[in-house]
């Protein structure tokens, strides 16, 4: 009975109207994020197109680290070593780029992205043959990464080719298109859009929403895990050379970009049950966090306030989305 | 005959496997064993009762730390907010010193505002059905804000850590039993007692277990949560007194190095993430292992980087040994 519809001729409205319901989260949150820029406008007349790349450069590692965790947590799992991997790529990065050839940077920003698939690879290989849980596997290995960042530089140094920190700095086209803005959707879309629409992504999708069912429907769950681990690798590499484009050198001790991306995943989204939501969130989410510290700090609020909000935010947003959930199952 | 069927018995792994599993305690033990013959034969003479007391005292914070994880992780959850509401409790305490009411006074203000802390994650968690992991990730970043904010205030008036927590932290009896048994033990017994013989710590593994069964047979567990989450929180206040006394320090990130060590002494001690199997007394354990894998570490003179890569690396491999040989099947 309900059949008959689908051949009927679709209007726009048939089409955008499911979509903006599937993607209602996200869009909320550009939409907020619309609303922070205005605002931001508003307290503050100096924001302009240079503050607008301060922004983009001062949130691309973030953003590609919630990215990285965004895979791995669509798979169902969740990677703590995140920003031990980022070290550890930054400070190979900026020590072996170090007084070289430019030339020689392009072959550096290779074996990095190896470096990044190889890690990621034995973090997933350690996940799906020892059985051990996700978050206790990478705790873990989040020591390991950490030492051997330790083990390579003992302190910040080292340096980047100039035109790896130029990818990041300025803009094009026009002042308000921030460059780093551009390599993000640019090195997002390249790695992840083939992959979503191939059996890989589907996998990734299947075994985070059910592994059960996915084993059952022949989805190789073990390989597809690794792969997802693999992709986290490869994201936390290119977070790992953002950073140290944007900064110029390495630093060995991890950030606070773990825990920073579980949050900028959740925001985004993304279930942490595995399954549901996009990469696409995450990284609006992270913009939006960014904005509310620079907010704050035009408004002259003490920035130790900021981690309360961070916290209240993070909270008051997931209590929403939980409490939408449950009004939806119980309707 | 029954020789043959004896020494069998004995000799198939199936056996060990189910030795262990019955009895989950026996390889740890036998693990830190090991560690302690090992760092004596790396040492010679090293191994003596003050060192076991110097062994103990370090392990205090870590095991009472793990204990706040072993107990969420019973119920499928876990407290990334321990740290930072066990820094926030010794600073708090410590700012108190020259105040009037004294640094009791300050010590109650920070374990209310501990429980605090721990009964709005129950609220999140319990009611709200937020994931654990972020509720309490969110609560540690309120909690971080606050101190800081907290210690801009008392920038004037100055901090320190009193004689009474330095006394418990640090001193030893005989330079053997450490001063911080004395909190220690009774907690231990709390938990141990409260885990095995209340109806809250059955609670505890029913809904890590199973949660539709356990609402179903008629368990609120949203109580449940809130109470949990408040224990847990004044487990880590208390641990951060200890902490404070134990360094002699305070700072609103003095307990940060004890997050994920303390989750790794509830793992290795055999508590399950996903919830509904594990105890405290092999977090315990747990702890001692990791305090005497630090000290031997030390003694082999590995370079610090070195030492984090070793460390990570045997978490990874026992947690893994653990997974096999008390798995079903």
């Amino acid at each position: 009975m309900t059949a008959a519809p689908i051949i009927a001729r679709q209007g726009p409205l048939d089409v955008f109207v499911p979509w903006a319901r599937r993607n209602a989260w996200t869009l909320g949150l550009v939409g907020f994020l619309a609303g922070l820029l205005v605002y931001t406008k508003l307290i503050q007349a100096s924001y302009d197109a240079s503050s607008l790349q301060g922004l983009a450069i001062g949130v691309l590692p973030l953003a590609l680290a919630a990215v990285a965790q965004a895979v791995v947590v669509l798979s169902g799992g969740i990677d703590l070593s995140i920003g031990s991997m980022m070290a550890l790529t930054s400070v190979v990065c900026a020590t072996m780029m170090k007084g070289q050839s430019e030339q020689f940077g392009i072959g550096v920003v290779v074996i990095v992205l190896v470096l990044g698939l190889t890690l990621g690879l034995i973090n997933g290989a350690l996940v799906v043959f020892t059985k051990v849980p996700d978050i206790v596997v990478t705790l873990a290995m989040s020591f390991v990464w950490a030492g051997c960042a330790l083990l390579v530089r003992a302190a910040p140094g080292g340096g980047a080719s100039d035109w790896l920190k130029n990818l990041v700095l300025g803009s094009v086209v026009s002042d308000w298109v921030p460059k780093s803005a551009i390599v993000l959707v640019v090195v997002v879309a390249v790695v992840w859009i083939p992959i979503s629409r191939s059996m890989l992504g589907l996998s990734i999708y299947a075994i985070g929403s059910n592994r059960l069912a996915a084993f059952r429907c022949g989805v190789p769950v073990g390989q597809t895990k690794i792969s997802a681990y693999v992709l986290t690798g490869l994201f936390s590499a290119l977070a790992g050379l953002s950073l140290t484009a944007s900064t110029g050198i390495g630093t060995p001790v991890p950030g606070p970009y773990t825990l920073m991306s579980v949050a900028a995943v959740v925001l985004g989204g993304v279930s942490l049950a595995g399954g549901r939501g996009g990469l696409f969130g995450p990284i609006v989410a992270v913009v939006v966090l960014q904005m509310i510290r620079t907010d704050m700090t035009f408004l002259s609020i003490d920035s130790n306030y900021a981690y309360v909000a961070q916290g209240l935010i993070l909270v008051g947003v997931v209590m929403v989305g939980s409490f939408a959930q449950m009004r939806r199952s119980r309707a | 005959m029954s020789a043959a069927v004896f020494s069998n018995r004995w000799l198939s792994p199936s056996a060990w496997r189910n030795l262990f599993r019955d009895w989950p305690l026996l390889p740890l033990m036998g693990l830190l064993l090991v560690l302690v013959i090992v760092i004596q034969l790396a040492d010679p003479g090293i191994v003596t009762l003050p060192w076991a007391g110097v062994i103990m005292r370090a392990s205090v914070p870590l095991a009472i730390l793990g204990g706040c994880q072993t107990l969420t992780m019973l119920t499928g959850g876990i407290d990334l907010s321990v740290a930072s509401i066990a820094s926030m409790t010794g600073f708090v305490t410590a700012t108190f010193v020259h105040s009037p009411g004294g640094w009791v006074q300050g010590m109650a203000i920070a374990l209310v505002a501990a429980a605090l802390a721990g009964f709005v994650t129950g609220i999140g968690v319990g009611i709200f059905r937020v994931h654990p992991l972020i509720m309490t990730l969110a609560m540690s970043f309120v909690v971080l804000g606050f101190a800081n904010v907290w210690q801009l205030q008392m920038v004037q008036t100055g901090a320190g850590v009193p004689g009474e927590l330095r006394w418990v932290g640090s001193n030893t009896l005989f330079d053997v039993i450490p001063y911080s048994l004395l909190v220690f033990v009774p907690l231990t017994l709390l938990i141990l007692l409260g885990l095995r013989r209340t109806g809250f710590g059955r609670l505890l593994f029913a809904i890590g277990d199973n949660p539709i069964a356990a609402r179903l047979s008629g368990a609120r567990s949203w109580q449940v949560l809130i109470a949990l989450y408040v224990l847990s929180a004044v487990l880590a206040g208390i641990a951060g007194l200890v902490i404070s006394g134990f360094t002699n320090t305070a700072s609103v990130s003095l307990a940060d190095p004890y997050l994920l060590p303390s989750v790794a002494a509830a793992v290795i001690g055999g508590t399950s993430i996903m919830g509904g199997r594990g105890g405290f007394s092999g977090t315990i354990v747990g702890a001692l292992i990791l305090t005497v894998l630090t000290a031997l570490l030390t003694v082999l003179g590995l370079p610090e980087p070195t030492r984090q890569i070793v460390f990570g690396s045997i978490i990874v491999v026992v947690a893994a040994a653990y997974t096999r040989v008390t798995s079903e099947s």
